[in-house]
């Protein structure tokens, strides 16, 4: 059964269809992933699905509930990491999860005991008692993600989570993330415009202008690009070039003194052709497409990496000044 | 209704003012300064045999500035938490909006409830005797007006995206609703278009209602504006009409 359900869904905003008519699944238990550049939609449905926006047609399922119909019952199966943090600066990490375990209901003498064991999870039980505004960016995801886990949500949202991290807590942050799953028995739903993070997902929707353009697990969408690019130096390119093509029919070009050619599954192609035209060959490597490959081929550009981080650093600053005058 | 989440908006904003000091300092300071400077520079206009004098006249309005700045400071902290996106983690959470009004409006109460308390002891030092009744009886009406006057901040604080607002709702809605209270003068004495205006401020009331129970006996110019009956419905009709309002804008979805 799938824990999510979309059907025709649309989202206007004036003139603006920031969501043009979507449908997808997500299985229970699977890490889905929606990927697409900024401006694509990808917040928008979320802020759908989480009751927080209505749609302008079409219908959104969460844990078989009606995301118009029973806002209440799709709350309380959801757990929520938006982009921009959510924390309360100005109280500390356990008071921010007491004040998520009231706000859901957590019975009273379980709640102290989820809190910690949440903390304990995230690594941050020995900075419990201390506030918010003394952490981290990455400290402070971390939080929210196991803010989120206290009510023991069955799907959790994660909006651009590594959004303004630095690489080294990216990498931290995802080591819990890829656990979720498992250990907190939590179906995730998150959304990236990073290539290299959605490649942790089992499935994938790529979005782009509103529209799902593509959906699968990562693999799946890799190979519709046509195949692996496989580079071969040799001791003698010429011959070597003209055996691959007459024994294997590939199209082989040269460049910079190796040879290369694409093939549709290039772990099995190499050992083929090593045993073909073995003495020849000095050096071997494999270019398997990325997921980037994929959005190029299907819209035509590049998911534009630029820093949100720095426009995010500016949203802050400006906030901040704004708080003391 | 949600119990705990009520619960647990009202304790937060509550830790929140016991950590910030300066905000209790300064929240104390300002209506001492009216009371002290502009109350003993007017007392000498006002001639002695209207009444009751001019610098324990003020005393009422002095309580219920107050209580309008520390409601709406309070309330105007949801335009922080949307600023600051904790609203979010309230909105997503599975409680009812009328819970969050409650427990936002309940949070100015509390808050503005021990301030008043706070400038009520220092009426012995302006030489009022109150009895233990009137004590109870100022307290009380101090905590709904600050019901009301919070619920009135909340309507407010959900038309205002940001914090640009903040000196627009500073300038234009709480100095007029304390200049036309009846707290620094009698509102019968009010040019009639003021006397008007003063009439729609639910703050006007509850000053009102001070006045009765601090001076049951004064009949002249100084005297209570109104029925303390009226007074009392129109607070809690008020708390009830803002209420409902509030939460019908936070119930709105994109």
């Amino acid at each position: 059964m799938s824990i999510i359900r979309v059907e025709n869904l649309t989202k206007r905003f004036n003139s603006i269809t920031a969501v043009n008519d979507i449908f997808f699944e997500v299985e229970e238990g699977t890490i889905f992933g929606f990927l697409g550049p900024n401006g694509a939609g990808k917040t928008t449905t979320i802020n759908i699905l989480c009751t927080l926006l209505s749609p302008t047609s079409g219908r959104a399922f969460v844990a078989g509930h009606d995301c118009m119909k029973e806002s209440a019952e799709v709350r309380r199966a959801i757990g929520i990491v938006f982009q921009d943090t959510t924390l309360d600066k100005d109280l500390s990490a356990y008071e921010n999860l007491i004040f998520h375990a009231y706000l859901y209901n957590v019975a009273k003498d379980e709640m102290k005991q989820r809190v910690n064991d949440v903390l304990k999870f995230v690594d941050l039980y020995e900075r419990k008692d201390d506030l918010v505004k003394k952490f981290s960016g990455g400290m402070k995801r971390r939080l929210e993600v196991a803010r989120g886990l206290i009510h023991r949500p069955r799907v959790l949202f994660l909006d651009e989570p590594t959004l303004g991290l630095d690489p080294q807590s990216r990498t931290n942050l995802w080591e819990f993330i890829v656990e979720l799953p498992e250990k907190h028995n939590v179906t995730i739903f998150m959304t990236t415009h990073y290539m290299e993070e959605a490649e942790v997902c089992d499935r994938i929707a790529i979005i782009d202008k509103g529209k799902i353009i593509a959906i699968g697990s990562p693999d799946e969408l890799k190979r519709t690009v046509g195949g692996d690019i496989v580079y071969i130096r040799t001791s003698d390119n010429m011959n070597a070039r003209e055996e691959i093509k007459r024994l294997f029919g590939f199209d082989v070009s040269e460049k910079e003194g190796e040879l290369y050619m694409t093939c549709s599954m290039g772990d099995t192609c190499i050992p083929e052709m090593i045993r073909a035209i073995g003495e020849k060959v000095l050096s071997v490597r494999l270019q398997r497409p990325t997921l980037n490959d994929v959005f190029l081929k299907l819209t035509g550009k590049a998911i534009r990496e630029e820093g949100v981080s720095s426009d995010e650093g500016v949203k802050e600053y400006v906030r901040a000044y704004r708080r003391r005058h | 209704m949600e119990f705990n989440a009520i619960y647990v908006i009202v304790a937060r904003e509550f830790k929140k003012f016991v950590r910030e000091r300066s905000r209790l300092f300064s929240a104390i300071a300002r209506p001492l300064l009216w009371l002290f400077i502009v109350g003993a520079g007017i007392s000498r206009l006002v001639p002695r045999d209207t009444g009751v004098p001019y610098t324990q006249f003020i005393f009422p309005g002095i309580i219920g500035m107050t209580i309008l700045f520390s409601s709406i400071f309070s309330s105007i902290s949801i335009i922080w938490d949307k600023e600051f996106g904790f609203m979010k983690e309230i909105l997503v959470a599975p409680v009812s909006r009328l819970s969050i009004v409650i427990g936002k409006a309940l949070s100015g109460t509390i808050v503005s409830t021990i301030q008043a308390v706070i400038i009520l002891a220092l009426f012995p030092i302006l030489g009022f005797k109150l009895g233990i009744l009137q004590i109870i009886g100022v307290i009380l009406i101090s905590a709904s007006i600050s019901f009301s006057i919070s619920s009135f901040g909340i309507v407010l604080a959900t038309f205002y995206e940001s914090y640009e607002s903040f000196s627009v709702i500073m300038n234009f809605i709480i100095m007029p609703m304390f200049f036309l209270s009846g707290a620094m003068y009698p509102v019968k004495l009010l040019p009639d278009i003021l006397r008007m205006v003063s009439k729609i401020n639910p703050l006007t009331y509850g000053i009102d209602a001070i006045k009765h129970v601090v001076f049951p006996f004064e009949t002249g110019k100084m005297s209570p504006d109104f029925p303390f009956i009226i007074d009392i419905m129109v607070i809690i009709l008020s708390s009830i009409i803002f209420v409902i309002i509030a939460g019908k804008s936070f119930e709105r979805r994109g």
